[in-house]
């Protein structure tokens, strides 16, 4: 197991340098300058280039930029947040923390309430419950995240009133409301319609025929016997979506006012802050390695039969 | 060993059918029998002739869209087909318990073996403690003859071997002390060595804890080893039936006659051919009017084609349904 870890982080390290490098490039692919305004001048243009290295070549500074990042330093942002450091607006400024609260309960909530839809529609299969599931999990994994959160603005908050149009720093409960379930909406459908499918898939199986012969309670058989043998799929695709969720989705983001990361990224690349998108970025596929880590480990705790060895040669 | 008369299942004009979108698949078609305390006994026929859907119904298995349509079963005084949930859940695994054909697949592979013996004990008795359970599970295993049972128990299925799997799921069976066990083909997925080992090791048990078995089988051979008597079905009836020397030493229904002559014996003089039984199953869908066997048979008179046969008696409980013992030879003179 020690070894495997060491082996994947090895391997995370080679990605990680891959994606920087390649995002370094498509980067500066983009026509524009962070310093480019409608009143900027040539000159001015040049000079701010100097003063933050975006004169050298680029592969001085796509190792400027990689070693820096081996010393922990993000960079500085050029524009946004002129002469911040990029560590400071990530991390001290809770646009991550609240990025990071909205999709936690995002998560949870797709998680708790995906997996018993999904199990409910697989155990009454060919009923009333489960074609009643079928469309809206279907209608959930179709309509567009924008679409559902202006809706429920417009009902919840303009209409009727209940709650306000604006969720600013989710201080307290009800701030949360609209911003959690338009996140979460289309994970906790595919979350349900992955665990019918594989949940379908498990209780056809022997060992729930065997399971039933020894006189096992039908919840219990569904509970401990076919759940714990579905998760596999459920577990892979949360994995990477975990990591997408937790670093804040611009549409909602953007939809309730919340100051988080997601929309800050956006915004950075509209601006050409470098530093920022580099930065962002980097985090974003560092989370992204590390929850398909943790989701390989999890097969394992899931699964007696998964051997993480075999898969280090 | 059948001396006792009190019978532990009757089993009366039981009938099963699919309902499938295609119609009605009487996949058993009024089949009756009986097992007394510690005998027993073995059903013979081919794939899809109904012997494991019979089996199904006794354990309430049956998956939709299989139902009971007719018929009684009775276990020990008791409707087994009356039960509520409830009754039947507690009769599963606890009075009547089941092994099945392929032991790769029968266990559930995220567990460990103890902890899905011990399920069998706890689920019927919820006052057990945890450590008598697992207790229980390593004696049992120790009686299946699985070697170094206190370490097995806590290994998951796929440590195990076919032969061992097979050995876990007997244990997992008998764990409950069942009065009846039915095995569905329990030999049929292994290696012929171990087939051997695992029908020594269920004839053993067997007289061990008087358990009576209903053993269902496509082997004659595995019939001739371990049981009483036999069932032989064919499409959903039971063709013929009686003491396991009366079917073996004078079968009486063509279809037993044709298994016997397509079986390989040892004793066989020179190089006897084997002799298949000629034709497919009929297809339960569109059953013949007449006996079920006749588009197959080759002494198929008439009447076969428009009369079910009603069962021969014949002496020490042995009967075939053939038209042939009503007709003797007058029948084929008809032709």
């Amino acid at each position: 197991m020690g070894i495997y870890i060491l082996k994947r982080v090895g391997a995370a390290i080679l990605t990680m340098l891959l994606i920087i490098t390649i995002t370094f490039f498509l980067m500066n692919a983009i026509p524009g300058s962070p310093f480019l305004t409608e009143k900027s001048t040539p000159q001015m243009i040049e000079l701010a280039n100097q003063k933050y290295g975006l004169d050298k070549p680029l592969i001085i500074q796509l190792k400027n930029y990689i070693v820096s990042y081996l010393k922990g330093d993000l960079g500085t942002s050029l524009k946004m947040q002129e002469g911040t450091s990029v560590n400071d607006i990530l991390f001290h400024q809770g646009k991550f923390q609240l990025s990071i609260k909205l999709g936690v309960a995002a998560l949870v909530l797709a998680i708790a309430v995906g997996i018993p839809l999904g199990c409910i529609a697989a155990y009454r299969r060919g009923t009333w419950i489960d074609g009643l599931l079928r469309v809206v999990t279907t209608v959930g994994v179709a309509i567009p995240t924008f679409v559902l959160a202006t809706t429920l603005l417009i009902l919840l908050a303009v209409k009727l009133g209940w709650l306000s149009t604006i969720s600013g720093s989710l201080e307290d409960a009800k701030s949360y409301v609209m911003p959690v379930i338009s996140l979460s909406f289309y994970y906790m459908c595919y979350i349900a319609k992955l665990m019918r499918t594989s949940m379908l898939d498990a209780i056809n199986q022997d060992y729930i025929r065997t399971a039933r012969a020894k006189g096992v309670k039908t919840k219990w058989i569904v509970l401990k016997h076919a759940l714990r043998n579905s998760l596999i799929p459920v577990i892979t695709y949360l994995g990477p979506v975990t990591a997408g969720i937790i670093t804040g989705s611009f549409v909602v983001e953007s939809t309730f006012a919340i100051p988080g990361l997601g929309k800050y990224f956006v915004q950075s690349v509209l601006n050409r802050d470098y530093p920022i998108i580099m930065a962002t970025t980097a985090v974003l596929s560092a989370m992204v390695i590390g929850m398909n880590l943790v989701v390989d480990i999890a097969y394992k705790i899931v699964d007696p039969r998964i051997s993480l060895s075999a898969k280090e040669d | 060993m059948a001396e006792d008369n009190k019978k532990l299942l009757e089993v009366k004009d039981l009938a099963v059918s699919f309902f499938t979108p295609a119609g009605e698949v009487k996949a058993v078609n009024g089949i009756s029998y009986s097992l007394g305390y510690n005998e027993v006994m073995g059903v013979v026929g081919e794939s899809g002739s109904g012997k494991s859907v019979e089996a199904y119904a006794i354990m309430g298995l049956l998956q939709s869209p299989g139902r009971v349509i007719g018929g009684s079963i009775t276990f020990e005084g008791r409707d087994v087909l009356a039960f509520n949930e409830e009754e039947r859940r507690q009769f599963r695994g606890n009075e009547c318990s089941m092994i099945f054909q392929n032991p790769m697949t029968c266990l559930n592979p995220v567990y460990t073996i103890g902890n899905q013996l011990m399920e069998a004990l706890t689920c019927h008795d919820s006052g057990i403690s945890k450590d008598e359970a697992r207790n229980r599970a390593i004696e049992m295993l120790e009686k299946v003859g699985i070697n170094n049972a206190s370490k097995r128990v806590d290994q998951y299925p796929h440590e195990f071997s076919g032969g061992m799997r097979q050995r876990a799921m007997i244990a997992m069976a008998l764990i409950t002390r069942p009065k009846l066990l039915i095995a569905d083909e329990p030999t049929t997925a292994l290696d012929v060595t171990i087939q051997a080992q695992i029908l020594e090791l269920m004839k053993e048990l067997q007289e061990k804890e008087n358990t009576s078995i209903i053993f269902i089988t496509h082997n004659l051979g595995v019939v001739a080893e371990i049981c009483d008597k036999v069932s032989v079905m064919y499409a959903g009836n039971i063709i013929e039936q009686g003491d396991v020397n009366d079917i073996f030493y004078s079968p009486q229904h063509p279809y037993t006659k044709g298994l016997l002559a397509s079986m390989p014996r040892l004793d066989a003089e020179g190089h006897e051919r084997l002799i298949p039984i000629e034709g497919t199953p009929i297809d339960l869908l569109n059953p013949p009017a007449g006996c079920n066997f006749g588009p197959r048979c080759a002494e198929c008179m008439k009447v076969c084609t428009r009369m079910k046969p009603p069962y021969a008696e014949m002496e020490n409980g042995h009967r075939s349904a053939c038209w042939l013992h009503f007709m003797g030879n007058k029948g084929k003179e008809d032709e």
